[in-house]
Formats: structure tokens, sequence, C-alpha cells
């Protein structure tokens, strides 16, 4: 199991530990500063802190020592806006929302997705990164809306472990986009989604859907779960087309999704009332599981606030190991919570936190 | 000689020091000047597009310059630049 969690919030980058004692608390890196992304690359441990500055920008920053020391690197850039292009995006980066690494046999090769839409490639572990323009150029990209801010974002970015030419990036608001080739070329991905909030002539439109997190089982890769706006979807044929499971425990709404790496049919959920009103479904914070691919759901509270709660778990704060039995949970509140045995029972790691964007185990 | 100066909460992420220059006829080719002895600075005060961020504001001689995306704000042989953090936000 890992034993080092990674917490981002908006006031920086918060260290916990497991010890003889338990987990506790340790060092606070980039105090004071909004991290909007953390990253824990397997293949050679670097960690990844994506900052957003606000007045000064969104940078990113490495640590090749397990975070006792820390060295900017290049953060995405957008490229020249041509003259008189009409593309109502700005060309310039808002916000790195997510950050994956490459397959095994890639070493150094890093994805950043972005809003205001752009996805972003580094050969050199974040020396310096393109943005793929073949995705951004795509002529349907300039239909992407904001979902929660004011610009589109890739929020998951899914590499096939198989074969990790193989890509598949969510989108809020523009479904999900599969690469069979590296990111040379791009297809729509969201067959069989369905957005609620669309007139009903264009609820199936692929390009609307706004699935807020995609993941990926490790050891099936086949197998999508997506937390969409308004409902979850899985997939079965690697995000090919999705079906729709419409009763998940108090609500359907929610920001995340976490999969068992080594069961496709596993999935943890943190459900919120609906979009208009992002609160726990009575006031109760539950986490919900399934481990029949969808066609059942428990819901575990123990250990997590009683009502009233106001809890919203954001998009990366449900995070599992590579064990598939510890999960960590995290909330717009300040909380963060971990379970050792698959999310039935939770403990307050801490109640005071600034609110938590991203978790990462590693 | 014009002199060009970094708010205090800017140096706290990248060190970028008080510069002065022997000829600078603009904002842009006096911040030009900066940033290729200081290049990691440049995009804490500009955007991916070369304008000035959103947040980052920039007085010339007492005058707050104007031309945000072009940086063509005219400099003295003797102006005094003082770039600074927007209390717009951010």
């Amino acid at each position: 199991m890992s034993e080092r969690l990674w917490v981002g919030t908006r006031k920086g980058l918060i260290e916990f530990r497991r010890g003889a004692g338990g987990w506790a608390q340790r060092a606070a890196h980039f105090l004071g500063d909004p991290v909007s992304q953390v990253l824990h690359d397997p293949r050679d441990g670097a960690l990844y802190a994506a900052l957003n500055l606000g007045h000064f920008g969104c940078k990113l920053h490495r640590s090749d020592d397990g975070g006792a020391n820390w060295q900017e690197v290049a953060a995405p850039a957008y490229p020249p806006k041509p003259e008189g292009d009409d593309d109502t995006a700005p060309w310039d980066l808002k916000l790195i929302w997510s950050l994956a690494p490459g397959g095994v046999g890639e070493p150094g090769l890093l994805w950043a997705g972005t809003l205001p839409g752009g996805l972003f490639r580094s050969a050199d572990r974040g020396a310096s990164w393109r943005l793929v323009e073949s995705l951004w150029h795509e002529p349907l990209r300039r239909q992407w809306a904001g979902g929660g801010y004011d610009w589109p974002g890739i929020h998951s970015i899914v590499v096939d472990p198989r074969d990790p030419r193989r890509l598949l990036v969510g989108v809020s608001c523009g479904g999900c986009w599969r690469s069979e080739d590296d990111g040379a070329s791009w297809a729509l991905s969201a067959q069989g989604m369905r957005a609620a909030y669309m007139p009903p002539e264009q609820a199936y439109d692929q390009n609307s859907q706004d699935p807020h997190r995609v993941v990926q089982c490790a050891a099936a890769p086949d197998t999508l779960w997506a937390q969409h706006h308004n409902g979850i979807f899985l997939s079965r044929d690697g995000g090919r087309h999705w079906s729709e499971i419409e009763r998940a425990g108090p609500s359907v709404f929610g920001f995340a999704v976490a999969v068992h790496p080594r069961d496709p049919d596993t999935a943890w959920f943190a459900p919120a009332v609906k979009d208009e009103c992002r609160v726990p479904v009575d006031g109760r914070l539950v986490v919900t599981r399934t481990r029949d691919g969808g066609r059942s759901f428990e819901s575990f509270s123990d250990g997590l606030p009683p009502a009233p709660g106001y809890d919203l778990v954001y998009r990366h704060a449900l995070v599992v190991d590579g064990s598939g039995w510890r999960l960590a949970l995290a909330s717009t509140s300040g909380n963060l919570w971990i379970s050792e045995d698959g999310g039935e029972r939770w403990n307050g790691l801490s109640y005071h936190l600034p609110p938590v964007s991203a978790l990462a185990f590693g | 000689m014009v002199t060009v100066t970094f708010t205090s909460h800017l140096q706290r992420h990248v060190s970028v020091p008080r510069h002065e220059l022997a000829q600078a006829a603009t904002l842009r080719e006096a911040l030009a000047q900066v940033f290729a002895a200081h290049p990691q600075a440049r995009g804490y005060v500009l955007d991916d597009q070369g304008g000035l961020r959103t947040h980052v504001a920039v007085f010339i001689d007492g005058r707050r310059a104007c031309d945000r995306s072009g940086l063509g704000d005219a400099l003295q042989p003797d102006s005094q630049v003082h770039v600074l953090q927007a209390l717009t936000g951010g």
C-alpha cells in the first residue's frame, strides 16, 4: 500500500505520511499558493505540482527527491494566436487541470490537460511542452463550453497501459475524445452519454457531454467509468460506447470516481444532490461503491461527518492506491479522510485544511 | 537611464532584480531586455500571447501603462517603470 499522500489545496501542497502511529501531517509545500493538480510518476518517482498563482499565472514544479526539493519546470504555453482568428477561446493557459504519465516504455513522457481546452505533451519530464495541435485545431473543439469554469478544460487523461499510443481525454464540456495514434488524430468517443441539460434533440450530442471525471481500470483497460454531470456511465470497449447507470445510491450526481486497479467491476463515487445544489444528499456525506459493474451500489458513511454537512468532493479528490484497499477522500470544506478497507470505514486525517482540489498517493 | 523594478510579491516566486537600462524606447523593449537576462520571469509578467497578465499592472513615471497587449507605451530616457500586481483580483 502507499504510505504517503499528497494533498493539493487552495493554500499549498500538504504531505501526509503513514508511520508507526498512523497517518500524520508533514510538510506543507508552496504554502499560500493554490495547487490545482499533483502527480506522482510511478516510473521514476518524480512528483509534479501544478500551481495557479492568480496574478502571475500557472506554473509547474517537479521534485526528484520525494518532495524535499522542488524546481520549477516549464508550464505548458499556447502558441501565438493567428491574426484575425475568430476563436472565442483565449490562447492562454488558464489552469493545469490534469497530469498523466506516458507509458512504462516512454520514460519522461507526460501529458497535461488544461483550461481553455488544450492538451499538451512533454517528452522531457516537463522541461518543455508542445500543444497537441491535432486536437486543438479540431473544428468541434471550438464548440466546447465551460463547465464550472468560464472556459472548457481537459480534466482526465487516460493512457492505455497495453499500448500508450491509445489515449482518451475527458472534457468539461466537450465529451470524450480518443486517439489510437499517440495523439496524431482524434475521434469523439462519447456515444451513449446523455446530457439532461441540453435541448432534447441534442441530449445525445457527443460533443456536448460533460463527463466530470473519467478513469480506467489498470488491469482491464477496456473498462472505463465516467462520473458525468447528470449520471454515471460505463464503457466496456475502451470508450467507444457508454451505457448509463441509472440508479447509484442516494444520487447519480457528483464529480469524482475511482476504479479498482484490478477489478473493473468495482468503482467508488462521492454523490451530491444535483448540479444546482452541490451538497451531500440529506446533508450526509457518503461514499458509494459498486462491485458488480453498476448493477448495485453500497453506501458507506462510517467515519464520515453526520448531517448537516456541506462537503463536496471535487474531480480529483477521491483516489485509490495500487492495492485497491486504501482510498483517500477530501472535500472543498477542507476535510480529509482515508479508508483502509475498500471504502467501508473512513478515518479523518484533518478537518481544517483549505479546500482540496486534488489527491495523489505515492 | 531607464529603471525597471518588480513587486516584492514576484520575488517570492522568481528572482528578478531592479534593472537599469541604457536605452529602451518602449515598455516592450525594456521588458525584452529584462527577460533576456531572466527568462523565467517572463511567464510571470506576460501571458502566452505576450501581453500583460490580467492581474499585473505596470506604471511608467506614475502613469498606468495603456497598451496591455502590444506593450507599446513610450519611455523617456530616464523613465521609471514599476511592475506591480494589480488589485483587481487574481
